[in-house]
């Protein structure tokens, strides 16, 4: 049976081990995966659209009584295929820290303000030609325990289905011209240069509305097919 | 032509944005993939997912991606129709503390495999976590039907480790499989590509 999504494009993703992202050494399986063909389990995928997500979710800074502190921003993008084609009417769920570096989780315990007015999730779905939009404020560095002095550069966390279950992404947009990019065991972990620019997003003036609110441009490539899935021969 | 875009890890806080329903916003995924009315063999599997330390993995998200009884996935390069509309075959759920997780569904059908072949009933698994720079893929299969002996995919993984695949019948609660996750060691589980 032929492939349906390309496998050349994982080349861009890291490897299970990354030694210097010290959280990888226990997590990170040991054998070699197991090459399957693609069948319909795999070509097949969860379908959520439209009905599923309220508009207002879109807008992190709208969840609360007040907004949030920090800078507002705009973080808006298309959804592509590897053969440039949008990814319509597909699922993107993001979670972010508030701008002073901390997330609102049990489990961060770093010395920065939580924002009574920023929880830093969101959600919307990309509409015919791959768009997304969402309003947020800019995330903040924060510190974390992988090595001395070890900071995360600003981040968005993203999440993406596309049309397969072979298409699911979990990424991170970073913001241009950090000077933690250098020291970051995460960004770093995916092995090629240019690989990693395509995890930072573009400031973008025409899309930045006076007055208001910076804009970021984060496009997003998903892993492609050679054929639309219900031209596909997957019997 | 555009290039992908790389994985990332979810990181430790992934609940924030992937288990909404955790800190009491609105969820819009389930670990209950199946109605009370829907057709088919009502099951439980739970798990646990270990480390190469042997610890338990409180801060993962298992993905699921299943058919139906009669093995027809709701998505349109199936095309087959589904007996139920509410029956979506996807489901999420957070480790706890404990490294636990448990989905409640129905046991999926035969599902047609590559060039003629059938595939014994088995479940799509994605695994995410702190310390995964991306998914892990595997499939939960059953212990003790008899079609994972003509199996496509089974057939591909070495004798000695099908055993990790296998969800076990609990004995003393009909319904309930066991289906526990090792990242690393002797009972390493074993991970797909494709």
């Amino acid at each position: 049976m032929d492939d349906v999504y390309s496998r050349a494009g994982s080349r861009a993703d890291p490897p299970y081990l990354v030694p210097d992202y010290v959280g990888t050494r226990t997590r990170a399986p040991q054998r070699p995966l197991i090459l399957i063909p693609q069948t319909l389990s795999e070509i097949t995928g969860p379908v959520y659209g439209h009905s599923d997500v309220l508009p207002e979710e879109a807008d992190l800074t709208k969840q609360h009584a007040g907004e949030p502190l920090g800078e507002r921003i705009i973080v808006k993008g298309r959804v592509l295929d590897e053969a440039g084609r949008p990814v319509p009417n597909s699922l993107v769920e993001i979670w972010q820290c508030n701008a002073g570096g901390r997330y609102r989780h049990v489990v961060d315990q770093h010395e920065a303000p939580l924002d009574p007015n920023f929880t830093g999730a969101g959600r919307c779905v990309t509409d015919g030609d791959g768009n997304y939009r969402f309003i947020s404020i800019k995330p903040g560095a924060y510190p974390w325990r992988n090595h001395p002095n070890a900071w995360r550069p600003a981040h968005i966390h993203l999440s993406l289905f596309g049309p397969s279950f072979l298409t699911r992404l979990v990424t991170q947009m970073y913001f241009p011209g950090d000077p933690l990019f250098p020291f970051d065991p995460i960004f770093n972990s995916v092995p090629d240069p240019k690989a990693r620019e395509r995890m930072i997003c573009r400031f973008d003036l025409e899309a930045t509305r006076p007055e208001w609110a910076l804009a970021y441009h984060f496009d997003i490539v998903l892993r492609g097919s050679r054929a639309t899935p219900l031209d596909a021969d997957h019997a | 032509m555009p290039e992908r875009t790389p994985s990332q890890t979810v990181g430790p806080y992934l609940h924030i944005g992937l288990t909404q329903g955790s800190y009491g916003a609105r969820e819009i995924f389930s670990a209950n993939l199946a109605d009370a009315g829907l057709a088919g063999r009502h099951i439980r599997i739970e798990g646990r997912v270990y480390d190469g330390q042997g610890n338990v993995v409180p801060d993962a998200v298992l993905e699921i991606w299943q058919a139906d009884d009669q093995g027809r996935y709701a998505h349109p390069a199936d095309g087959r129709p589904l007996a139920s509309n509410s029956f979506r075959g996807f489901g999420r759920c957070p480790t706890d503390k404990d490294g636990v997780f448990a989905f409640a569904t129905v046991k999926p059908g035969s599902v047609p495999g590559p060039t003629g072949t059938a595939q014994a009933p088995h479940i799509n698994v994605g695994l995410f976590s702190r310390g995964l720079l991306k998914r892990l893929f595997t499939r939960i299969y059953f212990e003790g039907e008899p079609a994972n002996a003509a199996d496509p995919v089974l057939a591909l993984v070495p004798a000695e480790r099908r055993r990790t695949l296998l969800a076990k019948a609990d004995p003393g609660k009909p319904g309930h499989f066991r289906f526990d996750l090792c990242l690393q060691g002797a009972n390493e589980t074993v991970f797909f590509d494709a």
